[in-house]
């Protein structure tokens, strides 16, 4: 039973890494004010970059470096048309989404003639910490987990700190609730939600690197596979908070972890397979159909800030 | 020494000149009154001044040295802070949090809270302006939400305070107290600029007042060498008469009849407990109260936005308790609804549309399932012409309208379906003399045409002015009847406040 657990735990956490990221990039944006609907494919970007960069360097933190450009620019093009030209955020976030993903699909298609990468032989490697790794149960998941664990917690804590109590964060979070009164008191509004764009873009493709060069090791179309907006619902359902997100994200993953194993634990002699792998998505279109959390929303989430107009 | 003085300031928008050639000198240490109609170009001056709107013409002196003043930031390093209007405050954040926003105290670059919360707390006793530090935005009062906007600026050192029409939003007692920080500012030295249409209020307490009318400058005098009277010409532009000319009223048969109504609140409160009350053709009644007192959803309950809990509600001997909002609209009744921009008007439609919102439906505006447009426009034609309502056409949207436009569209629908009811929240909120005179008169003429009418008010002066009998709620019930000709604002103060007053008028 305490194998199942681990196991359990050990997956919860592996499938959660990705969403953790994804979701504090989607938090530094939407807090702005900024809604970010492209975290999809501003993972798939970092997946594909990653790969393909640590094909080519044999360094895998080198591919994790070019992910997190690749998802700046990005989530540029998203910034520049809702906040300068003013245009839809969920439309400019839709089309991000379907440019990242036609964009590495063809390049995959161009660089290796193929749908899919070849293999990546220089992936990161869990890492345990010793003495902690040896805990039962919550050892071997938590404390020899990937690097890319270790960053999505420390990221997390860092957005808290940011967010909540630095003034960077605050007026971050004053420009995503009330930009008007932001700008009367001194704040660029423009640059604040361009530098939480741009945030959001690095975290969102650090996420979806994790997904091709630690968790996986090659990228093809279906790397990233909704992630992105498993990753929208779970800030959502933690009320945009970057440890509510956080506690949210390792649910879904936990959702992932259930259909994932669900074959191996004979859970599918129950509900069929089908019905289990439906669960994290299921969930998502809870969160996001606005059953929880839409009250706590940053209140000027998705409009326009005309400066100078009456 | 002048504290600001701005030369030739001219400001353009699309379509309209907002400041034509406008002047305005500030002396240090007065309380200057900018007075001007609505739209007259207050507002925008005044943005100019903080730094939101760039002048297209003009010059702007502060302390006798030309300055040009390119953002917020920079008006807050020349000492210029500003009250909003709509408060700029954001919501979920605490009071401390919105005083330091943009001039954060940090110890090892994170937010130094405590420090902010002491300079806060000094700041706050020093000028007396009581607010919790700790305590968010939202579960303040409105009275406290504006000292924080007076601390923000004070908390950058602001030397010359902008107040914008700071108490349009503000209960009696309220703006007593506004009025008593306003003067404790001055005797720290401080400048104020003052903008309102409220003409009392600058005899209150203005040194000066500049008035404004259609973006021109009309002139600046001392208040002590002025009356109402003739400030109310300067802004408008002609003799505005104050009392409202009314003959005796002919009360005839009840028309409505509220009997022991009970209704809940938005929170399940109790807010209207057994309240009767009665209104006959051909009369004014009067509705007073200090807001929060029931008298809201007493008149949802009558249109039919807010459901009946208890007791009933008879529109010419017919229940119209547990009908739709439409049903009873279409029965007999008016509605000037309290909140002009979120019930009375879709903002986004034309005035055109928004003149058929109740009646698109029936000929001629419709014809089987289609709309007729020609005859929509032709209908809103008519009454923009009768109500005076200032708009470039009837296709204009509603949001595009001034304040005082807006409730006058709002007027002429309600007038025009010829409602044997009409219920008036707050008509005049926020409107300037020359429109809530052209209201007043408008009410008076359905009462004369033999109409009932309920007017809810917060200004005493409005109910006093133009009711026939007047109603003052307390606690969800009518605490007394008085007689307007014989009572006086004391009195209905003391009934608004709870009290007892020895003489009645019986009711009917």
């Amino acid at each position: 039973m305490l194998d199942v657990m681990a196991n359990i735990l050990q997956t919860t956490v592996l499938y959660s890494t990705p969403l953790v990221l994804a979701a504090m990039g989607g938090l530094f944006s939407e807090r702005s004010g900024v809604v970010n609907i492209a975290l999809e494919g501003l993972m798939t970007i970092g997946a594909f970059t990653a790969a393909v960069a640590t094909l080519a360097t044999g360094n895998p933190w080198l591919g994790l470096a070019a992910a997190m450009l690749s998802g700046v620019a990005f989530a540029w093009p998203h910034a520049a048309a809702s906040i300068r030209f003013k245009a839809d955020q969920v439309v400019s976030g839709v089309a991000i989404n379907f440019l990242a993903l036609g964009t590495s699909v063809y390049l995959v298609k161009h660089l290796y003639d193929s749908g899919q990468t070849p293999t990546v032989q220089e992936t990161l490697k869990r890492m345990p910490i010793p003495g902690l790794d040896q805990i039962p149960v919550i050892g071997p998941s938590l404390f020899n987990a990937f690097p890319t664990t270790y960053i999505a917690l420390v990221v997390s804590i860092l957005s808290y700190i940011v967010l909540y109590r630095t003034p960077f964060g605050m007026r971050l979070r004053a420009v995503g609730e009330h930009p008007r009164a932001a700008e009367t008191m001194g704040v660029n509004v423009v640059r604040m939600r361009y530098t939480a764009v741009l945030i959001s873009g690095a975290l969102a493709a650090l996420g979806g690197a994790g997904l091709s060069i630690a968790i996986g090791s090659e990228f093809n179309q279906n790397t990233v596979a909704g992630q992105g907006f498993i990753a929208l619902a779970a800030l959502i359902f933690g009320k945009w908070h970057p440890f509510g997100a956080l506690g949210a994200a390792s649910f879904f993953g936990f959702a992932v972890a259930l259909a994932l194993m669900g074959q191996f634990f004979g859970l599918t002699q129950y509900v069929s397979s089908e019905v289990l792998n439906m669960l994290p998505y299921v969930l998502t279109i809870l969160a996001l159909a606005g059953f929880v959390g839409r009250a706590e929303a940053p209140a000027a989430i998705g409009k326009v800030y005309e400066t100078d107009s009456r | 020494m002048n504290a600001v003085e701005m030369r030739g300031i001219t400001k353009r928008f699309p379509g309209i000149v907002a400041n034509d050639q406008v002047h305005l000198s500030v002396n240090q240490g007065e309380i200057h009154a900018l007075l001007g109609e609505n739209g007259a170009g207050k507002s925008t001056l005044m943005n100019i001044l903080f730094g939101l709107y760039q002048p297209d013409e003009g010059e702007i002196f502060i302390r006798e040295k030309p300055v040009k003043i390119t953002g917020p930031t920079k008006a807050a390093a020349l000492g210029i802070g500003m009250v909003h209007q709509h408060f700029m405050l954001v919501e979920p954040f605490t009071v401390t949090e919105n005083i330091i926003l943009g001039a954060e105290p940090t110890s090892r670059g994170c937010i130094d809270r405590h420090r902010a919360e002491r300079e806060v707390r000094e700041i706050s006793e020093k000028y007396g302006l009581r607010v919790d530090p700790t305590a968010r935005i939202r579960d303040i009062s409105v009275g406290m939400q504006q000292r924080v906007e007076i601390l923000k600026t004070l908390y950058r050192g602001a030397e010359v305070l902008i107040f914008d029409e700071p108490t349009a939003v503000l209960s009696p007692q309220e703006i007593d107290e506004l009025m008593e920080i306003m003067e404790n500012l001055v005797r720290e030295g401080k400048t104020i600029i003052f903008i309102t249409h409220k003409l009392k209020e600058i005899m209150r307490i203005c040194d000066t007042v500049t008035v404004i009318r259609r973006g021109k400058t009309i002139g600046s005098t001392s208040v002590k060498g002025t009356s109402e009277q003739e400030l109310a010409s300067m802004m408008v532009g002609r003799e505005v008469s104050f009392s409202v000319n009314k003959q005796e009223s002919r009360p005839g048969k009840t028309v409505l009849k509220v009997q022991s109504l009970t209704v809940k609140d938005s929170r399940g409160v109790e807010a209207v407990r057994g309240l009767d009350l009665e209104v006959r053709a051909g009369e004014i009644v009067g509705l007073a109260g200090v807001d929060g007192n029931g008298q809201s959803e007493l008149l949802e309950a009558i249109t039919g936005l807010r459901k009946a809990h208890a007791g009933d509600i008879l529109l010419n001997g017919e229940a119209i308790t547990r009908l739709q909002p439409r049903a009873i609209a279409r029965r007999g009744v008016g509605h000037i609804p309290e909140d002009r921009q979120k019930r009375g008007l879709v903002l986004d439609f034309s005035i055109g549309e928004n003149m058929v919102l109740q009646t698109y439906d029936q000929t001629p505006f419709a014809k089987g399932f289609l709309l007729r447009y020609p005859e929509i426009f032709r209908h809103a034609k008519r009454l923009i012409e009768d109500f005076d309502v200032r708009t470039p056409d009837e296709q204009t949207h509603a949001r595009a309208l001034s304040g005082g436009n807006q409730q006058k569209a709002i007027i002429a629908r309600e007038v025009d379906r010829d409602p044997d009811l009409l219920i008036a929240a707050q008509p005049t909120r926020g409107l300037d003399v020359g429109a809530i005179e052209f209201i007043h008169r408008r009410l008076v003429e359905q009462r004369d045409k033999g109409k009932a009418v309920l007017l809810m008010s917060l200004e005493l002066d409005e109910i006093l002015k133009l009711s026939d009998r007047i109603a003052v709620m307390y606690g969800g019930r009518i605490a007394g009847w008085l007689n307007p000709k014989t009572t006086n604002e004391e009195e209905i103060g003391l009934l608004m406040a709870g009290g007892k007053v020895g003489e009645e008028v019986a009711q009917g």
